[in-house]
């Protein structure tokens, strides 16, 4: 009983003191945010990793999640004669959540892991204490401008995301079950606000923070060599990819 | 001088400093010896400031740096070079790169002025015209070399060297160790080296100090320290002098 008792509160102090670690990261992240050195360079290096090279899974998620959206939602609404709604509820699925979450899990597998496992290799092979040693304070260097950049390109690939699932449902919709063109595109205008995609926006900002910041900390945080090195990396993504989805539920519950 | 007082430094239970002293002069080579896994390493970031003690004083001339916030450490640590143990170079950068990174962070030098210091520092270390290599190009002894010319980028008035001849064939081990003096001379430093190495400490230290079981247990000129009846060094000097055959032996198993 007291061998439970000690592992739970073992386990309890580990999340405690890890939850701890990243609060103070969180916050030092965001004093150097605003206070120079600015490094626009490394701002757009990163804004071109996180962003530009992950295009195309954006484009093939989003297409595909809007085509197979307007799949389901016509076979289930041609059972009360609303194949109409297609068009709406595929813009106010892509807009409000699928394209924000979808976009935010598919960058936190490309660009978190990368994040966790470029920086935890950096830690491991002392680049970060090197970093320290030239007087170079390795947090304002490596995480700010990474996490600048997720801030920046989520909310611009989700607009990809949203704009590329409404053609996609648009193509499945439109052109393999017939719905009517003027149908499709009059209730997606007629139900989506623009508000809506603003929103999923917003969602967005905020999942790039945390899949940039996770990842950055994990590999920040790395020990133990290239071992190390590959447990910070699927932890990042696992960590970002469930925090992502707790907090698309707060935020959804706060907006809508 | 640098001095360390009364430093303690534990890691859970196990305490890698126990209550260690230490003075370094001014302009000489000290060689702190020990065994691996006695914190050699970790003595060294102590007086870099990359660790903290969890009590004791570490003092550079008339500053004690343990209390420092991290501008006024910041300031200190571009009075320090260091030659990290596998050299940590930025393995994003080219060469000529990483030597520029100090110049470019710290000074207000243009670009082709870097260039000539870094062709300058390249040629003090015996790398001329490399600048355009990835560091992953370079063997073992060249990536210490480049290390040891970005240390020198700022003209440090100390430089720290961790286990420099470590994973290096005899031929390197010994240049390094003329670079060492070398640098020394040109550069007019204080040099502190930890290695274990007694040959490369026999050539170049001035002093020598032993750190066994968290303490310093002597320090001392070569002569005096390589007679030393301090039993662990007796038996430190004494296992690496036998450890290679004598000529002797090798005749005689080259007629057997």
């Amino acid at each position: 009983m007291f061998k439970l008792i000690n592992i739970i509160g073992l386990s309890i102090t580990k999340i405690l003191s890890e939850m701890g670690r990243m609060v103070l990261l969180f916050i030092e992240t965001l004093s150097w945010v605003f206070r120079p050195p600015y490094r626009p360079f490394l701002i757009v290096k990163q804004l071109e990793f996180v962003g530009v090279k992950s295009t195309l899974v954006v484009i093939i998620t989003g297409l595909f999640t809007g085509g197979v959206l307007a799949l389901q939602t016509y076979y289930g609404f041609k059972m009360f004669s609303a194949e109409s709604l297609v068009g709406a509820t595929v813009g106010l699925s892509m807009t409000r959540e699928l394209g924000p979450v979808l976009t935010g899990l598919m960058v936190t597998g490309r660009a978190g892991s990368a994040m966790a496992a470029e920086i935890g290799t950096m830690r491991v092979t002392e680049q970060i204490d090197a970093l320290s040693v030239l007087a170079v304070n390795p947090v304002e260097y490596l995480i700010v401008p990474r996490v600048i950049a997720g801030v920046i390109m989520l909310p611009i690939l989700t607009v990809l995301s949203d704009f590329l699932g409404i053609a996609g449902g648009y193509f499945v919709g439109v052109n393999l079950l017939g719905i009517s063109s003027g149908a499709y595109i009059n209730k997606l205008i007629q139900y989506v606000d623009l508000s809506d995609l603003y929103n999923g926006l917003i969602k967005a900002a905020c999942f790039g923070l945390i899949l940039a910041f996770v990842g950055c900390y994990k590999g920040y945080t790395t020990s133990g060599g290239a071992e190390g090195v590959g447990k910070a990396t699927t932890q990042a993504v696992v960590m970002a990819s469930a925090m992502i989805l707790v907090a698309d539920y707060f935020l959804t519950a706060l907006m809508f | 001088m640098i001095r360390l007082v009364d430093v303690e430094k534990s890691f859970g239970t196990q305490k890698v400093l126990n209550h260690l002293n230490l003075e370094i002069s001014n302009g000489k080579i000290t060689v702190i010896l020990g065994r691996s896994g006695e914190g050699k390493s970790v003595l060294l970031k102590h007086i870099i400031g990359l660790m903290r003690p969890d009590s004791g004083e570490i003092w550079i001339d008339d500053q004690e740096i343990t209390g420092l916030k991290p501008r006024g450490l910041k300031e200190v640590r571009k009075r320090f070079g260091m030659l990290f143990q596998e050299a940590a170079l930025f393995d994003s950068m080219t060469v000529g790169d990483n030597v520029a990174f100090p110049l470019r962070e710290h000074t207000r030098k243009d670009e082709a002025g870097i260039d000539k210091l870094v062709s300058g520092l390249l040629r003090e270390v015996g790398l001329e015209g490399i600048e355009e290599k990835m560091p992953s190009q370079l063997s073992g002894g060249m990536r210490k070399r480049v290390g040891l010319a970005r240390a020198l980028a700022l003209n440090p008035e100390i430089v720290l060297f961790d286990e420099p001849t470590t994973g290096l064939d005899p031929v390197m081990t010994d240049a390094i160790g003329d670079l060492i003096l070398e640098t020394k001379r040109k550069f007019d430093i204080t040099a502190v080296v930890i290695s274990h190495d007694i040959a490369l400490s026999a050539k170049i230290a001035d002093e020598l100090a032993m750190l066994h079981e968290g303490k310093i247990v002597e320090k001392a000129p070569p002569g005096a320290f390589f007679n030393s009846s301090v039993p662990v060094i007796k038996k430190f000097v004494n296992v690496q002098k036998f450890s290679l055959p004598s000529r002797d032996d090798e005749l005689a198993n080259h007629h057997d």
